[in-house]
């Protein structure tokens, strides 16, 4: 446990900077892909500001272009969101923020900055490539969320752009990392196909929540879990 | 409507990852608690990439956002970044429409 020199400092804030950017790029096909699916640039601005963790952001607006109700939009996204319940879990023994410090810095607990900071061998090494990381993405993220929002209200049908296609691509992207293990493999399997079958019968919406009971199901039923906090793919 | 549901849903993250951080790590020592949680993104993953593609509505269908996904899938294995990821998708489905107006 020894604080982090200078060099080291720098070498963090470096990396932070550069998630920072790479993630904040993705904001603008979020941006894009929001008001596609028929929601207002200030809507879309809103939930990268308000909701700040991407996965649930595209599953909102994801359900929402598919004619989904509010109601399932919202609960995709919090069902999407309790990941960052387990990451918060993980990481605040090894920050140790304590009083008002904990409220102000948890909208940052995202899989970027939980991803460069678990594996620091110092608090005050987490610390800084938490903060360095979460803020990078914070504010590239919201600014680039509004260019995307922008430039996707001024190029008219989303479909001629292909950019209902790349939500899919999206959702596969963030899914791939988790497919490593043989047992998401078949979990995925099933949860997609259960989808698919209750598309006809259901409401919009409602078939990605139904998946959602798959996981329900096969947790009560599977005897071994991996490490439920692993950051996938890193 | 949809505002409640972007306000209500945003606040709601926030407060799960407030819940994380706030929270006894022993929370995480509960068995079932840890391993429906690790299946839960998988599986609305999953689905949310089956619904996007293979559905429009409450129809299923196949068009040009299948051969979108095929490329990502190809792009995933060479392991392209994020952003080429996507937009390959995008793009394939674009010039396919282009030639196949409609599909």
């Amino acid at each position: 446990m020894v604080d982090p020199s200078p060099a080291e400092r720098r070498g963090i804030i470096r990396d932070g900077l550069g998630i920072g950017l790479a993630t904040g790029l993705y904001g603008v096909s979020f941006g894009a892909v929001s008001v596609a699916a028929g929601l207002s640039v200030l809507q879309t601005c809103a939930l990268s500001l308000v909701m700040f963790t991407g996965a649930s952001q595209f599953a909102f607006v994801g359900v929402a272009a598919a004619g989904g109700a509010p109601l399932s939009a919202a609960l995709t996204a919090l069902m999407l969101g309790t990941r960052n319940t387990l990451y918060g879990l993980k990481l605040a023994p090894l920050l140790g923020f304590r009083g008002w410090r904990r409220p102000a810095t948890a909208h940052l607990v995202i899989d970027e900055s939980t991803a460069m900071s678990v594996t620091r061998d110092s608090p005050a090494a987490a610390r800084i490539g938490f903060l360095s990381t979460g803020l990078a993405v914070f504010v590239l993220w919201n600014l680039f969320t509004f260019l995307g929002a922008i430039a996707g209200n001024l190029i008219g049908d989303p479909r001629d752009y292909g950019l209902d296609a790349a939500v899919g691509a999206a959702f596969l992207a963030l899914l791939w990392p988790r497919l490593a293990d043989p047992r998401n493999r078949v979990i995925a399997v099933c949860a997609a196909a259960v989808a698919l079958g209750a598309v006809p019968v259901t409401a919009a919406g409602v078939p990605v929540l139904v998946a959602g009971g798959v996981a329900l199901l096969a947790g009560l039923l599977t005897p071994t879990a991996s490490d439920a906090t692993e950051i996938p793919g890193r | 409507m949809t505002w409640v549901a972007i306000l209500g849903a945003g606040v709601g993250c926030y407060l799960l990852k407030l819940a994380g951080v706030s929270l006894p790590a022993r929370v995480l020592e509960h068995a079932l608690v840890e391993r429906v949680a690790d299946l839960i993104p998988v599986a609305l993953l999953a689905a949310l990439v089956a619904v996007q593609v293979f559905a429009t509505g409450t129809r299923l269908t196949l068009d040009a956002r299948a051969a979108g996904l095929a490329v990502a899938a190809v792009a995933l294995v060479l392991r392209a970044p994020f952003l080429v990821v996507v937009f390959a998708a995008a793009l394939t489905a674009a010039l396919l429409r282009l030639v196949f107006p409609g599909w």
